[in-house]
């Protein structure tokens, strides 16, 4: 899918414009009664700049990207109505597990994010946070038309119309809702996808990670985390 | 005890055995789990593959020394574990490290990688962490109780601390084994077994669904891939400490695959059958009945 506006084309927006109040640069009284300067976004938060997954050579990549695609642990994070649409694949009926899919309960451990569904402002400023903690390589996988291009949602007030402007998307599934099976064959989309060594979304949000930024600040009005979510 | 490199290759031979085979029987019984709930499971292999891509992950964050030190302790304690267990009875090349005081040493070994986990853990901040390292702690604190007393028991019916030596007076026959003839000793362990690997009664430390995955929240990548890496090889040493103790030990790597499995199966059946207990319950569960047995177990012999 083409992207409507290319990287350059959105001005880079500075960091400083979005901080929230309770993380600005301020002076505190401590209980003894001196004054301390506290600068929360530079205390609290790392600042680094993420860097791109080096891909290996040959043989070792490949065998690598085996690995991965054999073993998707997916981060247990439902938005939208999509996410009555994982926990079937648990079951007898669908049973994920016999393709290397299972769930974990945090994103340290995570490499697929599933976005099942609407994202409200809200929900997409904790995907963005869950989203930058997990590490890389990770993918991220679309469900229904909602991510595509905001579903029966596309003019709501509220959520977001088309998730890659927010975050790189390895695999859309359409439809509204897409059954369980249509999430299975993107498991299996997904898989092939990096057997190929072609799911490299997660460098190119890195590689694009101003636009990206900018884009999540222009929607997302109380700002108070670091620009990447280490 | 030998300290000849020949000696040291033959045990990291073993650890590469019981790690593997700790791997094989850990996706083997998440199979078996499968099929009872009607579904397929996990292809045999995942855990290698799992392990695969977890070393080849890319680290994302570090909470300091500690933190990266919590895994390797944890580590530690399974291949200590290992270490100084006799695996095949009468066979030098698979005695690894064990001496006349070993019983003692393993007993050790049991809690430390479970502190150095804390101390890891702790370290990286995450409550959830902190809340499953301390109900980690006071559960395992009363696991201990009822095994330290069956352990005792057994050194007074046998006046000795040497795994080899307790092993060595089990052969001669089927009814020759602990289980037989110290039945009280063994409950005891066998219950509190069921609390030192962590399935179902007794899972509260690491509860998926409850504190999202508790001590290990924080780690990811290679430091997971240690955590599994231990899982494996102490589940095995673990369940071959107490064949050497209650169930007669093994002469062959066959016989001690079957007995491993058995006694790791034990625990699986009752984690399937039963629900999972709140901290409370299974501290005082602990100090009931499995300590009872216990202690009539030392009065019996003394």
């Amino acid at each position: 899918m083409e992207k409507e506006n290319k990287p350059q084309d959105i001005p880079v927006v500075k960091t400083k414009n979005f901080i929230a109040p309770e993380n600005e640069k301020r002076t505190v009284t401590a209980p003894d009664g001196s004054l301390i300067e506290v600068d929360p976004i530079n205390d609290y938060f790392c600042q680094e700049r993420p860097e791109e997954y080096k891909v290996k050579s040959g043989a070792v990549e490949k065998f690598l990207n085996w690995a991965r695609a054999e073993s998707l642990w997916v981060l247990g994070f439902g938005t939208g109505c999509g996410s009555i649409e994982i926990p079937p694949l648990v079951t007898p009926r669908f049973d994920m597990y016999r393709y290397g899919v299972q769930m974990r309960p945090t994103p340290r451990q995570s490499n697929v994010f599933i976005i099942s569904g609407y994202l409200s402002v809200k929900t997409l400023k904790r995907a963005i946070r869950s989203y930058e903690q997990m590490p890389s390589p990770k993918y991220v996988i679309g469900l229904g038309s909602c991510t595509i291009n905001g579903g029966m949602y596309w003019d709501s007030y509220n959520t977001i119309n088309r998730l890659d402007h927010y975050l790189p998307v390895d695999v859309y599934i359409a439809g509204c809702m897409p059954r369980p099976e249509a999430l299975l064959a993107g498991f299996a989309k997904l898989k092939e996808l990096i057997k190929a060594g072609k799911a490299e979304k997660a460098n190119e949000y890195i590689r694009n990670l101003d636009w990206y930024k900018a884009n999540q600040k222009k929607i997302i009005k109380d700002w108070n985390m670091p620009d990447y979510n280490w | 005890m030998d300290y000849s490199i020949t000696k040291f290759l033959w045990t990291l031979l073993g650890l590469f055995i019981v790690t593997n085979w700790g791997m094989l029987m850990s996706s083997t019984i998440r199979r078996i789990g499968a099929r009872v709930s009607g579904r397929i499971g996990i292809p045999w292999y995942q855990p290698w593959v799992d392990l695969t891509k977890l070393y080849s992950l890319k680290s994302q964050v570090s909470h300091g020394t500690m933190f990266y030190l919590g895994p390797v302790f944890r580590l530690m304690g399974g291949v200590g574990l290992f270490l100084f267990l006799p695996m095949i009875f009468g066979s030098w090349h698979w005695s690894n490290y064990s001496f006349s005081g070993d019983l003692v040493l393993i007993l050790y070994f049991q809690l430390f990688g479970m502190l150095g986990m804390a101390l890891g853990a702790g370290e990286g901040g995450h409550p959830y962490s902190t809340i499953g390292v301390s109900r980690g702690l006071a559960q395992f604190t009363t696991i201990e109780v009822p095994m330290t007393l069956a352990v005792i028991s057994i050194a007074i019916q046998y006046h000795t601390l040497s795994i080899s030596q307790i092993v060595a007076a089990q052969q001669g026959g089927f009814f020759t084994w602990t289980v037989w003839t110290n039945p009280f000793a063994t409950g005891a362990a066998m219950l509190s077994l069921l609390g030192a690997f962590g399935h179902s009664p007794f899972n509260l430390i690491q509860a998926p669904n409850e504190i999202p995955i508790g001590p290990p929240t924080e780690y990811h990548g290679v430091f997971l891939g240690f955590l599994r890496t231990n899982n494996a090889i102490l589940h095995v040493a673990e369940a071959a400490l107490f064949m050497n103790l209650f169930f007669g030990g093994a002469t062959n790597w066959i016989e001690l695959i079957v007995k491993t499995f058995l006694i790791y199966f034990w625990s699986v059946f009752v984690g399937m059958v039963f629900p999972r207990f709140r901290i409370e319950q299974s501290v005082r569960w602990f100090l009931k009945i499995p300590t009872l047995l216990g202690i009539l177990a030392i009065v019996i012999f003394l």
